[in-house]
């Protein structure tokens, strides 16, 4: 607890089991709050959502067994989108395991491939030291999730806690400092580019690089496109915004990619959604990438100029790099490039037509942006829902999107909402939620309900799980197996049953006002948009095709 | 396909070996041979793996072997002027006509007969891939009963390497 309290930790996300009792009971001593979930992976979403919302470190506490494996698609989720968490485990006495003990599971071997490290106490005495390093790793270099697992003699042993220093581990040695030598290499590319792209992802909001990277982007005046992961690290409504790109990006961002001589990846990792075909991604570009991760560097993409460090020391960098050596963009020779992007812009834009008597998802995800004033916490599940927030919640700010990107874990959006609320009392939390995804968390209600936790979810109810069923008509001959959800709880009545306000809309005339009055309201709310059925995210790039080859509708 | 040699000192604890191992299948890289023991610093094991790859994955390997937090150092010994060895028990037939022969593959090999009994010889053997392959053919018509074979140890000739 001494440890848990020098990390700063405020708020544990958790529930009990029979050996972690004693963490309990003492928890119940210290200033930390404790938020009890409904479900363990309801608590390691919540761990990460307050993680990202914050900017600090999230931790989650729950019981041996199936209180460990129950964390396992919130770790795996933590790890992928490289997000802070120490997940604290119970484990059976020392002396049981490897017995087929009552709620015995090696969680240590379970989470070895999806946590950053993990670690199993054995003495007491080492548990202030595990602690102290679990939560340096979490937080630093690439961060990611720890997982401690503690056998209940271990917890229940005294040790004399005197404070430690930050670790100092041998083998743990983050690149947060570029090598001088690749960025004067990079900005010889940037000299010579004609037709850049910055490109950056979530490296550029885990370091808080925002707005180093806005004042490199309109220093070097290149056009900037974001990973999912990335949104809000530019600001979405700045006319060098390109928009998000990939499978689901704006056709601008995919075919300026696709045209550029120079790609500057800040942050990223080049993921399959975003390159699609590998071959042909920015096939005409030399490529400089900026990651604290090596192994992020040339893993899909050859890369000319690998640099490897801290995405905000490296713009930095860049920068100063730029002024001592008073580099002179030429901005009239941009224009060309510019305009291109501009006649993209003008004549492919995202696009849908609220017409009839059907509410279009997203018109009901602009609206949301117009009524918060795009100042919300945004989460998300996954599929469509996602895509249409990504797309029509126009980022500006870091911190605010909070999603499931690498592993696109359904279920992530309610509880990671509930963390980023916890983590921010003062700012609108808005859940973007399907009717398939909402329902794999939706018991989270009684947490919600229980701490006074005013999350808003606002539910695209299409009767499918619209994603898959967008695959099935565009790829599978339309056909919808195992994707219609027509039969589903009526939204509203199991929010009011859990002491929620409960709000359903069928008709466009009513999404306005049931938006209105449901952010408004002063606690948990389920706002249940019945939308067009068949409805597809365009523009889509097909798994496998290059992604200047595009479906526009 | 190139074959790659990479020492390893990493942590002396339990499950580092397993990451070491789950890198590998998680990430779909293969695992020709792999040798682990103690260096004379108790607290640090070495690792010698084998694997095959091109370039690119073998960099990918290094990179992803160096983030495990567990591994200490990590050396490349691919490219560089190295002394590697294996070792192979064999446990041959030895009837009344073979003896003189076998004694004398033994011989010329420059290994060593470890143990005998009425019915067969067990040869140590130790060497390059290549030397054990060779004593083995000559030595597969007298009938070979049983192998136990290691993977590849190897160290830098110059003082890269050098464990603690």
């Amino acid at each position: 607890m001494a440890v848990l309290k020098e990390e700063g930790v405020d708020t544990v996300f958790g529930f009990p089991g029979g050996v972690v009792i004693d963490i309990f009971d003492e928890l119940a001593r210290t200033d930390i709050k404790h938020v009890l979930v409904r479900h363990e992976q309801g608590a390691a979403h919540a761990a990460d959502g307050y993680a990202r919302a914050k900017g600090s470190v999230g931790v989650c506490l729950v019981t041996s067994g199936p209180g460990a494996t129950n964390t396992v698609s919130g770790l795996a989720s933590s790890y992928m989108d490289s997000i802070p968490v120490v997940c604290l485990t119970g484990q059976v006495p020392t002396a049981l395991i490897g017995n087929d003990a009552f709620q015995e599971v090696d969680i240590v071997g379970i989470t070895r491939p999806c946590t950053k490290h993990n670690y199993l106490v054995k003495r007491t005495e080492d548990l202030a030291r595990v602690l102290k390093e679990a939560f340096h790793i979490a937080r630093s270099g690439r961060p990611g999730p720890v997982l401690v697992d503690l056998p209940k003699d271990v917890s229940q042993g005294k040790a004399k806690y005197e404070p430690l220093p930050t670790p100092e581990m041998p083998s743990y040695n983050p690149t947060y400092k570029p090598h001088i030598r690749q960025l004067r290499k990079a900005i010889g590319l940037i000299m010579e580019a004609e037709r850049p792209v910055i490109f950056s992802g979530g490296g550029v909001i885990l370091s808080g690089a925002s707005k180093e990277l806005t004042q490199f982007a309109r220093k070097v005046q290149a056009p900037v496109t974001a990973s999912l992961m990335g949104l809000g690290g530019f600001p979405g409504s700045d006319p060098l915004w390109l928009g998000m790109p990939g499978m689901h990006g704006t056709y601008r961002a995919n075919m300026a990619i696709g045209a550029c001589d120079l790609l500057i990846g800040v942050g990223v990792r080049f993921d399959d959604r975003v390159t699609g075909k590998v071959d042909t991604f920015a096939p005409h570009a030399k490529i400089i990438h900026i990651d604290i991760d090596p192994t992020s560097i040339s893993k899909n993409i050859p890369v000319t100029v690998p640099i490897v460090g801290d995405c905000k020391n490296a713009l930095r960098g860049l920068s100063r790099l730029l002024r001592e050596e008073k580099v002179k963009i030429d901005k009239r020779g941009r224009r060309p490039w510019f305009k291109q992007i501009e006649k993209w812009k003008s004549t492919t834009p995202l696009k849908y037509e609220q017409k009839g008597d059907v509410i279009k998802p997203q018109y009901v995800i602009e609206k949301l942006h117009e009524l918060t004033k795009g100042e919300a916490i945004i989460t998300t599940e996954v599929g469509q829902n996602q895509m249409w927030a990504a797309q029509y919640y126009h980022f500006d700010r870091p911190n605010c999107f909070i999603t499931s990107g690498g592993l696109g874990c359904m279920g992530f959006g309610f509880p990671a909402a509930i963390g980023a609320q916890v983590a921010c009392p003062d700012k609108m939390v808005v859940d973007v939620a399907g009717d398939g995804s909402i329902q794999m968390n939706i018991q989270e209600l009684a947490t919600a309900v229980q701490y006074k936790l005013p999350v808003k979810v606002v539910i695209l109810n299409n009767g499918y799980l619209g994603m898959v069923r967008q695959w099935q008509e565009l790829f599978y001959e339309r056909r919808y197996i195992a994707t219609d959800l027509q039969i589903s709880p009526d939204f509203a009545k199991v929010a009011e049953a859990y002491g929620a306000l409960g709000l359903k809309a069928t008709k466009p005339e009513e999404v306005v006002p049931m938006l209105k009055k449901g952010l408004k309201s002063p606690g948990p709310a389920f706002m249940d948009f019945w939308v067009a059925r068949e409805e597809c995210v365009y523009p889509m790039v097909p798994a496998g095709a290059a992604i200047t080859d595009m479906l526009l509708a | 396909m190139q074959k790659h040699t990479i020492s390893l000192l990493v942590d002396n604890e339990p499950g580092v070996l397993s990451r070491v191992a789950g890198l590998f299948s998680g990430r779909g890289f293969n695992i020709e041979s792999l040798c682990v023991a103690e260096t004379m610093d108790s607290q640090v094991s070495r690792i010698t793996l084998v694997t095959r790859g091109d370039d690119a994955v073998a960099e990918q390997i290094k990179k992803q072997l160096n983030k495990l937090i567990n591994i200490v150092k990590l050396y490349d010994l691919t490219r560089i002027e190295r002394v590697e060895r294996e070792m192979a028990l064999v446990k041959v037939k030895a009837k009344a006509e073979h003896r003189a022969e076998i004694l004398r593959i033994v011989d010329i090999f420059r290994c060593k007969v470890v143990d005998v009994s009425p019915t067969h010889y067990t040869i140590e053997v130790t060497g390059t891939a290549e030397k054990l392959s060779a004593i083995l053919s000559l030595l597969k018509p007298m009938g070979i009963q049983e192998i136990a074979r290691t993977g590849a140890i190897a160290m830098a000739r110059d003082k890269k390497s050098r464990s603690k």
